[in-house]
């Protein structure tokens, strides 16, 4: 029990300093002109190499929500709407949930590895008594990166989630495409496409922040950045989790107009 | 130029620093002596902000640098250059970036002006050419030496150096002593080091600092230090253990 508050509250004075994190990004993006070299390293990392996890993912779990919605829909006879909704699904929850986790897995340790690993070798004390700011130079360009590229790999996971329910529901499950489509496009509503929007931009805010935090603050040795860097991905997982359901529950009340 | 006092810094439950106060003139060279784990280091990281006190103050040219933000302390960094004792330098970057770093961020942004001053550094550490390499390729002393070169390509007022000779065979420890006097005598710069290296300590300190047990215990003239009396102090630089202080316990 005395673990589980300690977990706790160490989160929760984490995700403080998190947050105090984010005030210092927000005040270097419109005071300090941006490392655009760091920048465009990060894009091509984050955005560009995370396409094949993405990608896997979502065709991955695009076809087996298909199929599981395919054989309780076939029940009733209303096998026509489970491209609708694996549609309406994909966009506004798995969609960005999916390629968040996989970017918190891939993108989120790694950056966490790699400032860890600058703070012990004293690169970061290094980049300080250059007068640079380490957020301005390793943390606005890590967080710039990954909330232009959570977005795109979004669509990305939406697109190849769809696009594979699509085939195996018309080729293999035997379901018409055209009324498939036709149920889709009347079930998925902007709002859902905006909402998986609106949380993949949140999730990539959450993750890169987390992990650049555990990064700058890790331990010392070895031994310090392997903590820091697993406490990144649970934490940003976590993160992730959590503030899906009150973004559901709020967005909902915000965007949707019954 | 920089004054510190009575600086106090416990990490838990460990005093490292108690009451530490010396200060250095401008274009003075003082050496900081004291065995492992009298905090050195961390008195180092403290005269450039890396690190604020729990007690006391530093002043860098009248300004105290405790209670400073960090983008406040930014300002007081620009007079500075700093040796690493891993050297530090940047692992994604080549030796020639690595150097050109802190040239930028002063504000030189003309492609040939920073080569040139970069390859005038290489030549003064003796490096010349070796700009493409990453750090990863070169050996120890020779990532001392391009840490030593990119400390001093802006022209820093002061430049500190964190055990600049630790961890190197006798031969590229002296050819690093030598380096940073060419420098000091180049450049006219206050210079601070930190060592253990007494070899080191008489060729770089014209005042010596002995720190014993977190706390000043000789700030005298490098000749005095070197001729004390005192047998705590003479048995350091002689390198004697004293057995009635181990414990074997």
């Amino acid at each position: 029990m005395n673990a589980a508050k300690g977990e706790l509250s160490s989160f929760v004075e984490g995700m403080g300093r998190v947050a105090l994190l984010a005030c210092e990004v927000v005040r270097s993006i419109f005071s300090v002109r941006l490392n655009w070299a760091e920048f465009m390293k990060q894009m091509h990392f984050i955005g560009l190499k995370s396409q094949f996890v993405v990608l896997t993912t979502g065709a991955s779990t695009g076809m087996v929500f298909c199929a599981q919605t395919f054989y309780q829909f076939h029940k009733v006879k209303m096998d026509t709407a489970t491209l609708g909704v694996v549609g309406v699904a994909m966009t506004s929850e798995l969609g960005p949930v999916l390629a968040g986790l996989m970017v918190a897995g891939r993108v989120g340790a790694a950056m966490t590895a790699e400032l860890g690993t600058m703070r012990v070798t004293e690169q970061i004390d290094a980049l300080r008594t250059m007068a640079t700011h380490p957020v301005d130079h390793l943390v606005v360009p890590r967080v710039l990166a990954t909330l232009i590229s959570m977005p795109l790999l979004t669509i990305l996971a939406w697109a190849t989630g769809i696009f594979a329910a699509m085939i195996l529901a018309g080729s293999l499950l035997g379901v018409e495409t055209a009324f498939s489509l036709k149920h889709m496009y009347f079930y998925a509503d902007e709002e859902d496409i905006l909402m998986g929007i609106i949380k993949a931009l949140v999730f990539g805010l959450l993750i890169s922040l987390i992990s650049c935090y555990r990064g700058l603050n890790c331990g010392n040795g070895a031994e310090g950045v392997g903590r820091a860097t697993n406490e990144a991905v649970v934490h940003s997982c976590i993160a992730i989790l959590v503030s899906n359901f009150f973004l559901t529950l709020f967005l909902r009340a915000l965007l949707y107009q019954e | 130029m920089i004054e510190v006092s009575q600086i106090k810094k416990s990490f838990g439950d460990q005093v490292v620093l108690n009451s530490v106060s010396f200060s250095v003139k401008e274009g003075e060279s003082v050496a900081i002596i004291g065995r492992s784990g009298t905090g050195k280091s961390v008195l180092i990281k403290h005269l450039v902000g890396l690190l604020s006190p729990d007690e006391g103050s530093v002043r860098v040219d009248g300004q105290d640098l405790v209670g400073m933000t960090e983008r406040q302390l930014l300002g007081v960094r620009q007079k500075f250059g700093m040796l690493f004792q891993s050297a530090a330098l940047f692992d994604s970057m080549s030796v020639h970036d690595n150097i050109a770093f802190p040239l930028r961020r002063s504000g030189v942004t003309e492609v040939a002006e920073i080569d040139r001053r970069v390859e005038e550094v290489l030549g003064l550490v003796e490096l010349p050419g070796v700009g493409g390499k990453m750090p990863s390729e070169l050996s120890g002393g020779m990532q001392k030496r391009v840490g030593l070169a990119r400390a001093i390509v802006h022209r820093p007022q002061i430049i500190l150096y964190d055990e600049p000779t630790t961890g190197l065979d006798p031969v590229v420890a002296d050819s690093i002593d030598q380096l940073m006097m060419r420098v000091r005598d180049h450049y006219k710069v206050t210079s601070i080091v930190i060592t253990h290296d007494m070899r080191c300590a008489r060729r770089m300190g014209q005042r010596i600092i002995y720190l014993r047990d977190g706390q000043v215990y000789l700030d005298a003239l490098a000749d005095e230090v070197f001729n004390s009396n005192d047998p705590q102090v003479a048995r350091f630089i002689r390198g004697e253990a004293d057995l009635k202080e181990a414990d074997f316990s």
